[in-house]
């Protein structure tokens, strides 16, 4: 496992303190470029809740820092263009899956198709047609596609196969060591182990650092 | 009047024979077992009434053609259909917030089309005329009042049946006019097809109101057609300000600075 690293300007990637909202929270923590972090609870902890606030979609309170840089001080749409969250059940607004993708974007994905074991066929399909674990690629390889700078991935292989799920590994692996920071929330264990380094555990709405006392 | 024809006025008597046909619905009503025949009734007792009490204060006003009797007869017509916009949608904004959106909407296009009609094209004097304005005011509203419900309607059940859709778009960088930019052009859309329907069907399928009331008046069918034609414009003026207006405060309403969607805003009706 490629270890992470500190940004140039020695801040971490993300900083986070005292994030929090009516729902859940407060939420401190680091991330550093290259890092995994994963997150683990029971459903209802309140997971989904965190990263929609990491990504400033729910109003919330805090602090939350991109290599320094304070949200505060940056446009919403910048942000989450820096921070992407992927959700659970990604969704779709347009026809097919192509047209969700920027022309200056398409290089890129005809790149990280196959390494999803997905054909480029599928770009030109009406979206309803994909399988449900296809679009859960292809919603990876959309979100891969805005190069983020942290990536937020809510239970990304939660519909896929074990070949889908070995090549998903594999292509978050190689994003980690490019430099891709993740908060990854997952119900496997396996995967925490494979991919994360430095785990979390939700339990009513409170994060706390795995090892650590509650 | 310019044809010199006498118009013919209804009596009491002659209306209640036409009543004789609202009693005929409550009866086939009863007959049917739709049990509509009481609230067919108290709506057309309601009808008489208010219309009786409306004539009578026009024509108070019109006697008094004071610029702030017109005013506050005016004013009056537009909080009563700013209401109707802010309640006939399924979903409708919490609070002050929908009050200020339907008022601010209703009556910016409604004062504006009509404004715009007597100082530029009908020319009364003085331009408040009560005679012209307050008619006039009162067929924008009921046409504006359409649109912007229709508008509204389609908007926020769009904002709450696609929220998952206009979120995936956020969350990939989009800012909040991006995402619901199709959502806005649809419920602008459907705002307008009214107005393009009557506009259509006008002197084909349907002969407008005011054109038909103006002809059983006496006046000449060739004046009573220029009159609609100028009502069609004012009437397309206003119905398109106000549901672009009401569509886009309704965007930024169920959005926030920092391109949210905020459906806790929203309550259902």
């Amino acid at each position: 496992m490629a270890q992470p690293s500190l940004s140039p300007s020695g801040a971490p990637r993300l900083r986070i303190r005292n994030l929090q909202s009516p729902l859940a929270g407060p939420f401190s923590f680091d991330l550093e470029a290259g890092q995994c972090l994963t997150i683990s609870g029971p459903s209802g902890a309140g997971k989904s809740l965190l990263l929609r606030m990491l990504c400033d979609l729910d109003p919330n309170t805090g602090e939350a820092l991109l290599n320094g840089q304070p949200r505060a001080g940056t446009s919403a749409p910048a942000w989450r263009a820096a921070v992407v969250y992927q959700p659970a059940e990604p969704a779709w607004w347009l026809p097919t899956a192509g047209q969700h993708f920027k022309p200056e974007q398409m290089e890129r994905v005809r790149e990280l198709l196959p390494q999803l074991n997905l054909s480029p066929t599928l770009l030109e399909s009406d979206i309803g047609r994909l399988s449900t674990g296809e679009r859960q690629r292809m919603a990876l390889i959309r979100s891969l596609a805005c190069k983020p700078q942290v990536l937020l991935l809510d239970e990304p292989t939660a519909a896929l196969d074990p070949a889908a799920v070995a090549a998903t590994e594999q292509l978050l692996q190689k994003e980690l060591a490019a430099g891709l920071s993740i908060v990854l929330v997952t119900h496997s264990e396996s995967q925490a182990q494979t991919l994360g380094h430095r785990g979390m555990t939700m339990c009513d709405r409170r994060l706390t650092e795995n090892g650590a006392a509650p | 009047m310019s044809s010199g024809m006498t118009p013919i006025q209804p009596g009491a008597i002659d209306l209640a024979i036409a009543s004789s046909l609202v009693l005929l619905n409550a009866g086939i009503s009863a007959y049917l077992g739709l049990r509509m025949q009481r609230k067919m009734l108290w709506s057309a007792t309601r009808m008489v009434v208010q219309l009786l009490l409306v004539g009578l204060v026009l024509r108070w006003v019109f006697a008094l053609a004071s610029p702030a009797a017109t005013l506050a007869v005016a004013l009056l017509m537009i909080m009563a259909a700013a209401r109707e916009v802010a309640m006939r949608p399924a979903h409708g904004l919490r609070g002050w917030p929908g009050v200020w959106l339907s008022t601010a909407s209703v009556g910016l296009s409604s004062i504006a089309t009509v404004v715009l009609a007597l100082l530029t094209v009908l020319h009364p004097t003085p331009w408040y005329e009560p005679q012209y304005a307050v008619p006039l005011i009162g067929i924008v509203l009921g046409n504006v009042l359409n649109s912007a419900s229709l508008g509204l309607d389609t908007f926020y059940g769009g904002v709450v049946n696609s929220r998952t859709a206009i979120e995936a778009q956020l969350v990939l960088g989009a800012t909040r006019n991006e995402a619901l930019a199709p959502l806005i052009r649809e419920s602008v859309r459907k705002g307008l097809i009214p107005l393009i329907n009557q506009m259509s069907a006008a002197g084909i399928i349907t002969l407008p109101g005011i054109m038909t009331g103006q002809i059983l008046a006496g006046m000449d069918p060739m004046d009573a057609v220029r009159y609609q034609i100028l009502l069609m414009f004012l009437l397309a003026g206003g119905s398109g300000i106000s549901v672009t207006l009401a569509v886009y405060l309704a965007a930024r309403s169920v959005t926030d600075e920092r391109h949210r969607l905020r459906l806790e805003r929203l309550s259902s009706r």
